[in-house]
């Protein structure tokens, strides 16, 4: 393979889904079958990707073959293929279970191009090298995130999909005046250069402070970072279960994976212990908060959402730790420790909003307290929300056991043991609402006649489950490897 | 303030909220206003400039706005206009558009004769002039979508656009043309959306009158509001009948607003 | 530095200001849509402030070409915004009149 075939991966990642969705735009008939073969050429697209990044480490890309500073820039280090591969695999199980969700002609048309382009631009904030492409992206994200949120039409969707999308707008709105202060003082666009150009110009203290605090108060607005979540819960609940699942498990998770860079790349030299402890004070409080809701929640897709809320903040307690941990294997167990809760929170929590979405197509409802018999109708659902109900609370063997266990050690080491407190409340409450809604479901006396009842819709939230569970946690090695690969990208 | 009476003290507290927020926010604007000196003196000064207009004899224009959209930065662009559709088709997924507005009488219809023709000329103008001066994919678009909203005032339902089917080539075409030309570049070892300088300018001026016409029919559809009238304009209720049944009987099943959650 | 440069730049901070406070203060939806168009308004403000090179040299195109794609995506974050807010009232309409 030359080199330049080498970066293919890293562009057909965005182009694949991309003329996917003009091709379900142009040829609505065909809708299912060009998004399921876009679906399934996509996901292959980030696993080629994945395989690439495995051999070669870091894949970086300027487009267009110009100088640095005047091109676009798209590459692919190990956090960024981590969550790239993630991304693409959850999105593969929505698009098999959505082809077999919508009914209504006309919905299953808005959805597929809708759906495409959303994915588009997760691959394109996951991979892209250039503060304005991010903004892009992220724009692209939240319209066609938001338009899918509203696809039921129904009034609370509508009003809480309105409210996502100004609320959005002005998270991006807040990120690019960040980036028009940062190329005025540096002149460039391009990651990396900001990166050098920030850590070369401590007497610039005041430029950087400010365009770091316009652009993470904007994204955690959109990250639904406590207090700014007020908009996720009833924006998640009132979507169609397939657009649920894509905008808890994974355009959340995107926003907070551009935190993470722009935190650990580009401000790393402004983002000491003081910067880090406001985020994780208010992901601890999210993380309570967001339980407790969680837990008293009436409705099973009302509980999933509170409780992205919550894992939400489990993400931003890495910060001061990794602030307070010096450059070697045990900061590289900490990052892999988030990548890990990251990951595993986007298999479970779409599995588990699938889950959801059967519960409610079957009994007509998702009123929890009236969930009885569930486990004998739906004897794979309920086991699809039983496993990732494990990860979420993060049972062993689950991906997010060893997350937070490595986060907990991390606490003690550094000397900040109060974090540990607040996982230990977290993750009770959480057995609390995940084991409220199983005793629900197994409500019944008669045994299951058949454990799969509709396999194209249950299939993919199983599978989901399962992969937070039992892959995740039993071969979670790779993920080290991956990271040590990009160890030299990473500031680069 | 608009609060009712009786309510006197949430007005007074809600009066103290607003002279906090508006205390905070002039401190925003103060700060940022430093801010923004100390960047501007910060020695970044002639920032891209100079190198783009280095660079400007092999880009296949010589308008450097053009440059930077079409071929330093083509991949925003792109994905710019990517935005758009999934505005549009966000749009069309909430329903059918509301009905035209009345038939224009014989001035303006007189007059729209008149002036859609000649946005539609300016249009193609702006277009090609964008190589070398203001102007380009943009402008051009604008224009277009400004003689479809005219053509709607005057009573078209559909803006001047074709039906269905067609309109949808339409729209796509920009997103389209541009990612095959990319993609064809780099199967041909250029690199996606990599012009080679000799071919630049054709390329070039392909994706913008692709683009042209893409911005032209979302911009003008957008403003119909809707999904243009047609079979596939409401559900039927076969389809109704299809999935869940609905679970706020507050709102009355009345398409295109469905009670399904 | 050119003074015109901080005067125009620091206005399009004033607008963003501006805009932030209207956003957050009213609540008829159509004032928010615009008070997030203002705001956005502000930032294009800085970026065409910074692009100005004097008179005598070219500006800088790249953020003119940033400005032009910013305006696309606020207009369709706009449209989109507007016929959400217009569904909901739609909706609104029909409760109210059954």
């Amino acid at each position: 393979m030359s080199d330049a075939a080498l970066t293919h991966p890293l562009v057909l990642c965005i182009a694949l889904p991309l003329l996917g969705a003009m091709l379900v735009t142009a040829l609505p008939r065909w809708s299912v079958r060009l998004g399921i073969l876009a679906a399934v050429a996509t996901a292959a697209a980030a696993v080629a990707l994945a395989a690439t990044v495995w051999q070669q480490g870091t894949l970086h890309l300027m487009l267009g073959g110009w100088d640095r500073q005047l091109a676009i820039a798209l590459r692919a280090d190990g956090i960024a293929t981590a969550l790239v591969l993630m991304a693409n695999l959850v999105a593969l199980g929505i698009s098999v279970y959505a082809s077999g969700y919508f009914h209504d002609r006309v919905r299953v048309r808005s959805f597929w191009p809708l759906w495409l382009l959303l994915w588009a631009g997760l691959n394109g904030l996951f991979l892209a090298g250039d503060l304005f492409n991010l903004y892009v992206m992220l724009e692209l994200l939240g319209i066609a995130a938001a338009a899918l949120g509203a696809l039921t039409g129904n009034r609370d969707a509508v009003a809480a999909n309105l409210r996502y999308l100004l609320v959005g707008l002005l998270g991006s709105i807040s990120y690019l005046l960040g980036v028009a202060l940062l190329y005025t003082a540096y002149g460039t666009l391009d990651l990396g250069l900001l990166a050098a150009g920030i850590a070369d110009s401590p007497q610039l203290l005041a430029v950087n402070a400010a365009a770091m605090t316009l652009m993470v108060a904007g994204l955690a607005l959109k990250a639904a970072l406590f207090p700014l979540h007020f908009w996720l819960p009833p924006a998640h609940a009132n979507a169609p279960a397939p657009v649920s699942a894509a905008l808890s498990a994974l355009v959340v998770k995107a926003v907070f994976y551009l935190i993470l860079r722009l935190w650990l790349d580009l401000f790393w030299p402004i983002t000491g212990m003081a910067a880090a402890m406001l985020p994780a004070l208010l992901g601890a409080v999210a993380i309570v908060w967001g339980s407790w809701r969680a837990l008293r929640a009436e409705r099973l897709k009302l509980l999933a959402a509170y409780s992205t809320v919550a894992q939400i903040g489990y993400l931003f307690l890495f910060l001061p730790l990794l602030a307070a941990t010096p450059p070697g294997p045990a900061r590289d167990d900490l990052l892999a420790a988030l990548l890990l809760m990251a990951v595993t929170h986007g298999f479970a929590k779409a599995g588990f909003f699938l889950a959801a979405g059967l519960v409610q197509t079957n009994a007509g409802h998702d009123r929890i307290d009236d969930l009885g018999g569930t486990a004998q109708r739906l004897p794979a659902t309920t086991f699809a929300i039983a496993l990732s109900g494990s990860a979420l609370i993060g049972l062993p063997p689950s991906g997010s056991f060893i997350g937070k266990w490595l986060l907990m050690q991390s606490a003690i080491a550094t000397g900040q043991w109060w974090w540990v407190i607040v996982v230990t409340t977290g993750s009770l409450l959480a057995s609390a609402y995940v084991f409220r809604v199983l005793s629900r479901a197994f409500g019944l006396e008669p045994t299951p006649m058949r454990f799969i009842t509709d396999a194209r819709a249950e299939v993919p939230a199983l599978t989901l489950a399962l992969v937070s569970v039992a892959v995740l946690g039993l071969a979670s090695g790779p993920v080290w490897t991956l990271l040590g690969l990009s160890a030299a990208g990473v500031g680069a | 303030m608009s609060a009712p009476a009786g309510l006197d003290r949430a007005t007074e507290r809600s009066r103290d909220l607003r002279l906090l927020l508006a205390v905070l926010l002039t401190l925003l604007g103060v700060a940022l206003t430093l801010v923004y000196l100390i960047a501007l003196n910060a020695g970044a000064a002639p920032r891209l400039a100079d190198l783009a207009y280095e660079r400007l004899p092999s880009t296949g224009v010589q308008n450097p706005v053009t440059a930077v959209l079409l071929n330093y930065r083509a991949y925003d662009t792109l994905m710019e206009l990517a935005v758009l559709l999934a505005a549009l088709l966000g749009i069309w997924a909430l329903g059918p558009a509301p009905p035209g507005f009345q038939r224009s009488g014989a001035v303006l219809a007189a007059m729209v004769s008149w002036v859609v023709p000649l946005l539609i000329v300016t249009g193609g103008y702006m277009l090609w002039v964008g190589g070398y001066a203001p102007g380009g994919a943009f402008q051009a678009g604008a224009l277009l979508g400004a003689a479809g909203v005219i053509v709607r005032l005057a009573g078209d339902p559909r803006a001047g656009l074709p039906g269905e089917a067609a309109q949808r080539w339409l729209l796509v075409a920009g997103v389209l043309v541009f990612t095959l030309v990319g993609l064809g570049l780099m199967a041909f070892g250029a690199g996606f959306l990599t012009y080679p300088p000799t071919l630049a300018k054709w390329l070039i001026l392909l994706i913008e009158a692709a683009a042209t016409v893409a911005i032209g029919a979302a911009l003008a559809a957008a403003y119909v509001g809707g999904r243009p009238p047609g079979p596939d304009a409401r559900p039927t209720a076969e389809d109704e009948d299809a999935l869940t049944p609905a679970q706020t009987p507050a709102n009355p099943p009345a398409p295109p607003l469905d009670p399904r959650p | 530095m050119l003074i015109a440069q901080f005067l125009y730049g620091g206005a399009g901070l004033v607008l963003f200001t501006l805009g932030l406070w209207s956003f957050l203060v009213h609540e008829p939806l159509l004032r928010k849509i615009i008070a997030l168009n203002v705001t956005g308004a502000g930032v294009f403000h800085v970026l065409i402030a910074i692009a100005y090179r004097g008179d005598a040299a070219p500006p800088d195109p790249v953020p003119h070409a940033l400005v032009l794609t910013g305006i696309v995506v606020a207009v369709s974050a706009t449209a989109l915004a507007l016929m959400l807010g217009a569904r909901l009232q739609d909706a609104d309409e029909e409760d109210q009149t059954p």
